[in-house]
């Protein structure tokens, strides 16, 4: 090999790694903005009105639900949000003698969002108000985000069949969390059981809560932490894995498990090449196999 | 079929019906030189066409009805299994069952196994043909399939798996379209192409290799995604990807063995000697292939179990059904696989190769769909029509390999006397000398390459 050949080769497999770990800079742990907002959910001050799912159907223009808001039959099943609901309210029977408990369930607008990552149009976007918003003009509808996402949150209106796209609560973000208002679910909720707030100071108030009143709470914030932090946390007075939340979770968001293949490609691109061609040039003794048949092979000395 | 072959009928493998006489045309080699009349009065002589048929009367429209009516009319995707058997079947399953084509690249490419030619080209078809159709399953599935592009052109999302999936398969389509375009080339009488691509067919080699890995390792990667909702006898974060592809080798390799089982049982007539008498050598090579594959695929599952510790799992309903795709999909195939190759049982192979594709497609069923959600009671479960539309694709994937195996010079060997000539008539017009040798070089090579195949015919072949 020339020593220019040398050094060419050098540079592409330079530049080509490069390409490659620019790739895997998206890949590092992310804090979250600094001045996002969150909401801090108690758990144990809902009483199941479910007027934050009506407030929600309001604001966001969807169609009016078969059962009313009033009615409580929902609660017999456990529901999740869907492309009509962005937000449901469950009903979980505990030991406690004070009653059931009610958990609202909506997007958590995580710090480093799974379904961000997972999306290879980038129809998502993390706000630095902290919102989780979704461009549905490039979704092309792979669906790779309702795989992703822990929490199951996503929904999809399968029912359309020329506009189908992914429906979730956004945080309100058009018409309210841009102009630095809260959610309408917050807005219209009678317990106070939902807090809004730069994320920061509303992990001090939970810890606050859980200090003043030990017996009330289980000492976690559920959220603070899990799967690198989510914008909604929660206070329960009863274990979370009884009331719904998934605790096997972890604390490392989604994107660290992918990491280990994204820092194999670079790798790939720049060894391979020179790895199989060496392989031909050993295999093949380095003569032009165009040229050659087993005949002419044989026949040279 | 058997029956196509009648007395009167000349088999194309030649742009000219005798030597040096007039050429083939197009219409004549798309009908298989039979007049119209004959074409079709053989078509409905074969039996598979009218189970085509039936199955294309119910599949079509439903599968039209798929476009108009939307998802949700088609199949049973609901939010907690967005993937179905679309996805689960015509990605997950048909990609690995495609990777022949880079495995037999690589071999006779890059490490000069010259001798496996005769089935490198039906290697090569069967993974165009599996990307291409993964890709139709995938516009099938796709909410929006007309935005296709939209990853490629329009909106980047270069951190997701998925966006690297969808350009290593694009960019790996293009590679085995170039591919195989040889043989096409040959076939409609265009030399020129066939030179052009010959003579980047390292690069394109080389390319495949490394989008093999990738996409295929991809696939697996993108299950990652979802650490809390794949089974975790299924699931690893470090070694998912590996899985895949490793797994991919012995399945595409044992896919070309039952294809090439089901060529030279239903179109024999189409074959050449050169194909035919060396199925048997090639099949056991290709499985000495297939049972490495199949035990780095054993030990990297072991490997996925202990590096995580999660023995605790075999114990439950769910182990034992992963002990059962272990066994069945891979420990068994891979001891048949064995013995057959020691002692030369070519029929055993086929059925271990058969073992094997399906213990691969259960891996992928298992990943996407049947474990999937495993702490939820819900099962994921297709409607009808999700079927019949994965039927259907399916059927229009056979229709199509069968209709270019008919066709293209895949198990035959193009007539290289011709070539020559052809490469002549080029130099001649040129009237250019110093291009001659240029010129001739690959000419000779193909005459030299096919020596060995064509000139009386059998021969060659029986001397091996």
């Amino acid at each position: 090999m020339k020593r220019r050949d040398f050094l060419k080769t050098c540079t592409i497999c330079g530049v080509a790694a490069s390409l490659g770990s620019s790739r895997q800079a998206w890949g590092v742990s992310f804090e979250g903005y600094p001045d996002r907002m969150g909401v801090l959910a108690d758990l144990t001050r809902c009483v199941g009105c479910r007027s934050c799912e009506a407030a929600c159907n309001r604001e966001q223009q969807l169609p009016a639900p078969s059962l009313s808001f009033d009615d409580q039959s929902v609660f017999e099943d456990k529901r999740r949000p869907t492309e009509w609901a962005y937000t449901v309210v469950n009903r979980y029977e505990t030991k406690k003698e004070a009653g059931p408990v009610y958990r609202k369930i909506q997007c958590n607008h995580c710090n480093e969002p799974a379904c961000l990552t997972s999306c290879l149009v980038n129809a998502y976007t993390k706000t630095k108000e902290g919102a989780v918003i979704y461009n549905p003009k490039v979704c092309i509808g792979c669906r790779a985000c309702m795989v992703a996402c822990p929490f199951s949150i996503p929904g999809y209106s399968y029912t359309s069949a020329f506009d189908p796209v992914v429906k979730k609560c956004l945080f309100c973000y058009d018409t309210r969390l841009k102009y630095g208002k809260s959610p309408a679910c917050v807005d219209i909720c009678p317990q106070e059981a939902l807090t809004f707030g730069h994320l920061s100071d509303l992990i001090k108030i939970g810890h606050e809560r859980i200090r003043e009143m030990p017996d009330k709470y289980v000492d976690h914030i559920y959220g603070e932490k899990e799967m690198g932090g989510t914008g909604w946390i929660y206070l329960s007075g009863v274990p979370f894995d009884q009331v719904g939340f998934d605790t096997t979770l972890g604390n490392e968001p989604i994107i660290s498990n992918v990491k280990d293949f994204l820092g194999f490609i670079p790798m790939v691109l720049t060894i391979w090449p020179a790895l199989f061609s060496g392989f031909r040039l050993l295999a093949t003794n380095g003569k032009n196999h165009l040229n050659l048949d087993s005949k002419q092979e044989d026949a040279e000395p | 079929m058997k029956k196509l072959k009648t007395p009167e009928m000349v088999i194309i493998d030649s742009p000219y019906k005798a030597p040096g006489k007039t050429r083939w045309s197009l219409k004549e080699k798309l009908l298989l030189g039979l007049t119209t009349q004959q074409y079709i009065s053989q078509a409905l002589r074969n039996p598979f066409n009218w189970l085509f048929a039936i199955i294309f009367t119910i599949g079509v429209p439903v599968l039209a009805g798929r476009f108009l009516f939307g998802l949700s009319w088609a199949t049973d995707s609901s939010y907690d299994y967005p993937w179905g058997l679309f996805l689960g079947f015509g990605l997950f399953t048909m990609v690995p069952l495609s990777s022949s084509g880079f495995q037999l690249g690589t071999a006779v490419q890059i490490f000069g196994r010259h001798d496996l030619e005769p089935i490198e080209r039906l290697a090569l078809l069967n993974g165009l043909l599996g990307y291409f159709f993964a890709v139709c399953f995938l516009l099938a599935d796709l909410g929006q399939p007309w935005r296709l592009p939209y990853p490629m052109f329009f909106s980047f999302g270069p951190a997701a798996v998925l966006f690297l999936v969808a350009w290593h398969v694009a960019t790996y389509l293009s590679v085995q379209i170039a591919e195989v375009s040889e043989s096409f080339f040959e076939w409609i009488g265009f030399p020129m192409g066939k030179r052009a691509i010959h003579n980047i067919t390292l690069g394109l080699t080389v390319a495949g290799i490394i989008l093999s890995t990738l996409h295929q390792g991809a696939l697996g990667a993108l299950f990652t995604y979802a650490p809390g909702k794949v089974h975790p006898l299924w699931y690893s974060a470090s070694y998912q990807w590996l899985n895949f592809f490793v797994s991919s080798m012995p399945a595409g390799l044992c896919m070309v063995i039952v294809v090439s089982t089901i060529v030279s049982k239903t179109m024999a007539w189409r074959c050449d000697n050169n194909f035919i008498n060396n199925l048997d050598k090639f099949t056991i090579t290709l499985a000495r292939g297939a049972a490495m594959g199949l035990a780095t695929y054993f030990t990297m599952k072991l490997i996925s179990i202990a590096h995580d510790n999660k023995w605790e799992y075999i114990a439950s309903g769910w182990g034992l059904w992963y002990v059962f795709e272990i066994t069945v999909g891979v420990l068994l195939p891979l001891v048949l696989l064995t013995f057959a190759i020691k002692n030369k049982k070519v029929g055993l192979i086929r059925i271990a190769a058969l073992m094997t594709i399906f213990g691969v497609a259960l891996n992928r069923f298992n990943t996407a769909l049947i474990t999937f959600n495993w702490k939820m009671a819900e099962r994921f479960v297709p409607s009808w029509r999700e079927v019949a539309i994965t039927v259907t694709i399916f059927t229009i994937y056979i229709v199509v390999y069968r209709f270019i195996l008919y066709r293209l010079p895949i198990v035959y060997s193009w007539k290289a006397e011709d070539e020559k000539a052809l490469a002549r008539e080029s130099v001649v017009k040129t009237s250019d000398y110093s291009s001659v040798d240029d010129a001739m070089q690959p000419a000779v090579a193909y005459v030299g390459r096919a020596d060995q195949l064509n000139p009386l015919p059998g021969c060659a072949a029986s001397e091996e």
